[in-house]
């Protein structure tokens, strides 16, 4: 592996006509030829649009026009937000030949901004999965030890990041589908406020819980990648009209009287001791810088899993009752005295995999009569109570700090069990529960049979407080 | 210990999604689907007396937008998507019963 370009460097190197972004560009898409095949990370790429944008980018520089803060930049994204051009697939049968007539809000503003489409990134179907492997696609690898998963679902996204195959892409996160695979890559991943970026175009999971958020090699990539990508958009009326902030101009600023809270359910037994240890020491950086450490209680963090499972599942049921045969993707073959349930029922059994009928039939469950009471209002409720004791925790301190994901990337294969594979998202689950704002930044390794698996630390900030997150996660990686 | 959901439950919760499983579908969802709820089952130990329901994270309400036309979809791009057409409408098999057998 190369190391990793910045955005920011290279965008420079092409304003400043010291790379062409063709030159750049067809780099791009040789490594991915060359290096793809082993990983899976994309599901296709663009090579000819995206020669054409980047000799239409050095035609605008050679004129002496402003190409956008992002100029030549080759960007991935997640095979769940749409583009106007070529497919995309979710990691689902159901949508394999779907090609959208129009491009999500967050894709629009980083081609505005001259970002370069380089391609496609898979999944987990639907974005349900923390591993990759629930792709109808294959899965993707672990750039670190392909023997192991990357973390999901945006797996191919963090994957091809990781790998230098491109130097930033786009995510989207239900329950920590960014930060987890940023922690087990080595990657810096986060996930905005809800609100923060606009989710017309993403394809639509948990519309209370989801958001589009960036990876980057660095602080400063993701929140330059943030900063083109939020703001309020008329097309979906939960984004935030607040102003956003100058994030990249901010992250060197230091934060006044630095607190930062480590909640005791945080560093469990459970987790993994490498990744005790290693958050533990990025603790003592912090405290070594003069960050004053307060000990948090989180009492409720062990009823975010199944707060999220009936939620989540809850508002996929009727998500995903769009797709029907009828107006796009899969339709069965109709047998002769079908009816019209008959050919629903066909198409969405043909179409979807294994992970999302589950959630489909578990939504489908808690939201049925008899058990709506005990099961989804339920959640609500609890819903309220985590995201009071965050509020109150806020009052403490800037963040809480704490591992992202309680393992490292685990062997492909290893958890089987879906409910095993959804205690992989207990750190990360309830930032989306309450809406707040996450980041997973690199902080060490565990050494596993000779290969160095990554670490992330997770950093957690009230509700439309970006800039206090990244400053504090550019703390830690300015002084390691 | 006894799956929390019969199989009868499974297959009526299948119906009301709109997904034909096989009986070992039905079977392997049914012993999955019980661990989960066993695991969901853990928020009774909540006290949640009196606690208002949050629905979604946003403190924004009634957002109103400008009550103007906007560019839509052309028909033809839409239908294109669409696996069957008839006539320029979505085609799906017949809905209504025949009148002889009504």
């Amino acid at each position: 592996m190369t190391a990793p370009q910045s955005i920011a460097e290279l965008s420079r190197a092409i304003r400043a006509k010291e790379r062409t972004a063709v030159e750049v560009v067809r780099t791009t898409l040789d490594r991915i030829e060359a290096i793809d095949p082993d990983l899976g990370c994309f599901h296709e790429t663009y090579p000819e649009r995206s020669l054409e944008s980047a000799a239409e980018t050095d035609r605008r520089i050679g004129r002496g026009e402003s190409p956008g803060p992002l100029a030549g930049v080759p960007i991935a994204i997640k095979d769940n937000i749409v583009t106007g051009f070529g497919r995309t697939t979710c990691g689902s049968r159901i949508l394999e030949h779907y090609e959208s007539p129009y491009t999500a809000t967050a894709v629009e503003r980083l081609l505005d901004a001259g970002a370069i489409v380089i391609g496609k990134t898979r999944c987990d179907e639907f974005a349900m999965g923390s591993s990759g492997e629930n792709s109808a696609f294959g899965p993707t690898l672990n750039p670190c030890d392909p023997s192991r998963v990357p973390g999901g679902s945006s797996s191919g996204s963090a994957a091809a990041v990781a790998a230098g195959l491109v130097p930033g892409a786009l995510g989207s996160e239900t329950g920590g589908s960014i930060r987890q695979p940023a922690a087990l890559c080595g990657v810096v991943g986060v996930k905005p406020s809800y609100g923060r970026v606009s989710r017309w175009g993403l394809v639509a999971f948990g519309s209370s819980l989801d958001q589009v958020g960036p990876f980057g090699s660095c602080v400063h990539d993701a929140a330059l990648l943030l900063g083109v990508m939020a703001g309020p958009d008329r097309r979906d009326s939960t984004s935030s009209p607040r102003d956003v902030p100058d994030y990249p101009g901010a992250i060197e600023e230091p934060v006044d009287g630095l607190r930062l809270g480590v909640p005791r359910q945080y560093l469990q037994d459970d987790n993994d001791p490498a990744v005790n240890d290693a958050v533990r020491s990025a603790v003592e950086v912090y405290r070594d810088l003069g960050a004053e450490i307060v000990e948090i209680d989180l009492p409720l963090t062990e009823y975010g899993i199944a707060t999220y499972y009936v939620i989540s599942a809850a508002e996929a049921s009727a998500n995903l009752a769009r797709y029907d045969g009828v107006r796009y993707g899969r339709r069965a073959e109709p047998a002769p005295g079908e009816d019209l349930y008959d050919l629903y029922a066909r198409s969405r059994a043909e179409g979807f995999g294994d992970e999302v009928q589950r959630r489909i039939m578990l939504g489908t469950y808690v939201l049925s009569a008899g058990y709506h009471e005990a099961f989804y209002h339920r959640a609500l409720q609890v819903r309220r109570l985590i995201s009071n004791e965050y509020d109150q925790a806020f009052e403490k301190c800037h963040a809480l700090l704490g591992p992202t994901s309680p393992c490292t990337a685990f062997p492909l294969g290893q958890k089987s069990d879906p409910l095993q594979m959804y205690l992989c998202d207990l750190y990360t689950i309830n930032t989306n529960i309450a809406g707040i704002c996450g980041i997973s930044i690199p902080c060490g390794h565990a050494e596993v049979n000779g290969a160095k698996l990554p670490i992330g630390l997770q950093i957690q900030c009230k509700a439309f407080d970006e800039v206090t997150m990244f400053r504090i996660a550019r703390l830690y990686e300015r002084t390691t | 210990m006894a799956e929390r959901l019969s199989i009868d439950e499974v297959r009526q919760v299948a119906t009301l999604a709109r997904l034909r499983l096989s009986d070992e579908q039905l079977q392997l969802y049914r012993g999955q689907l019980s661990t989960i709820l066993d695991h969901i089952a853990k928020l009774s130990e909540v006290d949640v007396e009196g606690v208002e329901p949050m629905a979604h994270p946003s403190d924004l309400t009634n957002r109103l937008d400008e009550d103007v036309v906007g560019e839509s979809l052309p028909v033809e791009t839409v239908l294109a998507m669409a696996p069957a057409i008839e006539a320029g409408f979505l085609a799906v098999p017949k809905v209504l019963p025949d009148q002889e057998q009504a």
